[in-house]
């Protein structure tokens, strides 16, 4: 029984192995090919490696950087991404305390609003909205957070009260009762408890934010700003002819630091993605 | 204690609730209104009833997506959850070595948005189309279908695997054990044990990857972009084509009345798949 097992552990391993190869081949591949000249990418030569001849070094990063605006498009992402995430934690955290411990007609209202625009699709609400964002001026970097926090609060509003349930009300009160105001008991005692909820929903909400397309698009004047996944569509859509080795290096500088911070943070991630799940 | 916090309430719900008429609620009412008008912009909405309506009935290229999406939908869904939950089971096995790179490396393409995917499958599917002398993706409707079936699963298998291992995980060991010991095969474990415990894990990957696959866009967008002629196009593209692609008083309103169905749809297929897995969940 135990040989049997070792040896199948050993047949899994050599699957997984193989399987892990298979995975990460498309990666490997756009790197190569973001090396090579701009006339040897060919259609049919992505696989091939880059040659003596081929080879360009690091040219088209250097294209992808300077010509292509890659750095302001990386930077409005990074603006966006981190100033949706951390208005979602903080206001949808101080309305998930709320609705959880205050029972009223709002409350639950509000509670099932967001659990409806969970599963509403965005094309619902694609063409009102970047009207109402237009009209509100909140069509800029700076101020999109507001439209994030807006449509990504039903996720966190969720996934936070559901949390909130299951932590003891006896803390809160005898804060209160010692003579703290909402406020402090909010910040000193219940943000504190919830920092491992805020984690996974961070991590979720980031992932969506990041990586979002659509709603920047009609939103953004795409003239002024392009986030990342807007400029990799944009180099695909609007020139005749496609500059394949920039795009290819396009794609890896924006592959390479979600890399570095999916490492770094692994174990949060995969972590935060179950809890979260199996909250939601 | 509820006193107090009512009265401090504005500040605690005022935020995220003003942000969630602006981005979800104003604009919801005012999408479902303008449904039922003709409009070039929302200045100028004209009600007209139900006409947007009818007119998407007769718009095959909707009904097309619809079958192209549906037929997407439990392709990729049930390849997306059985993949997924043959990987952790085979990683939640006792002794295996490796396990963490193994998971690490799975749900990698989960944080790889899907544009940039969409552009690195376009390359990929590409080379090997024209290494074996086939059509490529902008003539192929055969290869962009699979193409979009591989893509979602190389994209989501990870990220269902890793709730699945969460989900085995919390098995009690001592069912297995005795299910063991009372000589069931490793077999009569998994279905008659682990899959009844796991059910709640299912019900989630299942409702995960429905929405998904039906609300898929950006892969798509990137992947084939409905390429050839429309014949790979899915609802949440065929919407978004027809209010920004075309030019005309019709097309906005049609394209608002293609939502608010889709929307519908989205709905009632999440309830009904909602209602059947969660009532084979068991208890612990």
């Amino acid at each position: 029984m135990k040989n049997k097992a070792k040896a199948l552990n050993g047949i899994f391993s050599v699957i997984l192995s193989i399987l892990s190869l298979l995975y990460i081949f498309p990666v490997v591949m756009i790197l190569f090919n973001s090396f090579k000249q701009e006339n040897s990418i060919t259609t049919d030569g992505a696989f091939t490696l880059p040659t003596a001849e081929t080879f360009d070094g690091l040219t088209n990063y250097v294209n992808a950087i300077g010509a292509q605006g890659f750095l302001s498009s990386l930077g409005y992402s990074l603006f966006i991404t981190i100033s949706s995430v951390a208005a979602i934690l903080l206001f949808c955290s101080m309305s998930a305390w709320y609705l959880a411990r205050v029972k009223s007609w709002f409350s639950t209202m509000f509670y099932y609003l967001c659990v409806f625009s969970m599963v509403v699709p965005f094309q619902m609400v694609m063409y009102t909205l970047s009207a109402t964002a237009d009209k509100l001026k909140l069509n800029t970097p700076w101020n999109i957070w507001v439209i994030y926090l807006g449509f990504g609060a039903g996720l966190a509003v969720f996934m936070i009260t559901g949390f909130m349930k299951s932590i003891p009300l006896e803390i809160e009160e005898a804060a209160m009762i010692d003579g703290c105001n909402p406020i402090r008991t909010f910040f000193s005692i219940v943000m504190p408890m919830l920092k491992p909820t805020l984690v996974s929903v961070g991590i979720l909400e980031a992932m969506w934010v990041w990586n979002d397309y659509l709603l920047p698009t009609l939103v953004l004047d795409i003239k002024k700003y392009k986030t990342i996944p807007m400029l990799i569509q944009y180099f695909r859509g609007s020139y005749g002819r496609v500059e394949m080795g920039p795009m290819m290096a396009s794609i890896m500088l924006t592959i390479i630091p979600i890399i570095i911070v999916y490492l770094l943070g692994q174990k949060h991630i995969i972590k935060g993605v179950a809890a979260g799940a199996v909250k939601g | 204690m509820e006193k107090a916090l009512r009265k401090y309430g504005p500040l605690f719900v005022l935020p995220t609730f003003a942000a969630f008429l602006i981005g979800f609620v104003y604009p919801f009412f005012q999408g479902l209104y303008l449904s039922f008008c003709q409009f070039t912009t929302i200045n100028n909405a004209k009600f007209i009833g139900l006409g947007n309506y009818l007119k998407v009935f007769q718009d095959t290229s909707f009904l097309d997506a619809f079958w192209f999406t549906a037929l997407f939908s439990v392709v990729s869904i049930l390849s997306i959850n059985v993949f997924a939950f043959a990987l952790a089971l085979i990683l939640t096995r006792d002794h295996l070595k490796g396990t963490n790179i193994f998971r690490t490396v799975f749900f990698m393409p989960n944080l790889i948005g899907g544009i940039v995917l969409g552009y690195i499958w376009q390359i990929l599917i590409n080379c090997i189309l024209s290494l074996v002398g086939q059509p490529l993706l902008a003539l192929n409707t055969k290869a962009g279908y699979w193409g979009l079936i591989i893509l979602m699963c190389w994209q989501q298998i990870g990220y269902m695997m890793i709730i699945y291992i969460a989900g085995l995980q919390n098995v009690p060991e001592a069912l297995t054990e005795a299910a063991s010991i009372d000589g069931a095969t490793s077999w009569q474990t998994l279905w008659k044990v682990k899959l009844p415990m796991v059910m709640p894990s299912i019900t989630i990957c299942v409702f995960l990857t429905l929405t998904n696959s039906f609300k898929l866009f950006d892969q798509n967008l990137a992947l084939t972009a409905g390429e050839p002629a429309h014949a790979t196009e899915m609802l949440a593209l065929n919407i978004y084509q027809t209010f920004y692609a075309r030019a005309g008083a019709q097309w906005k309103g049609l394209g608002q009345a293609k939502a608010v169905i889709f929307c519908i749809l989205v709905i009632v297929i999440s309830l009904i798949q909602f209602r059947a897995t969660h009532s084979k969940e068991v208890q612990q």
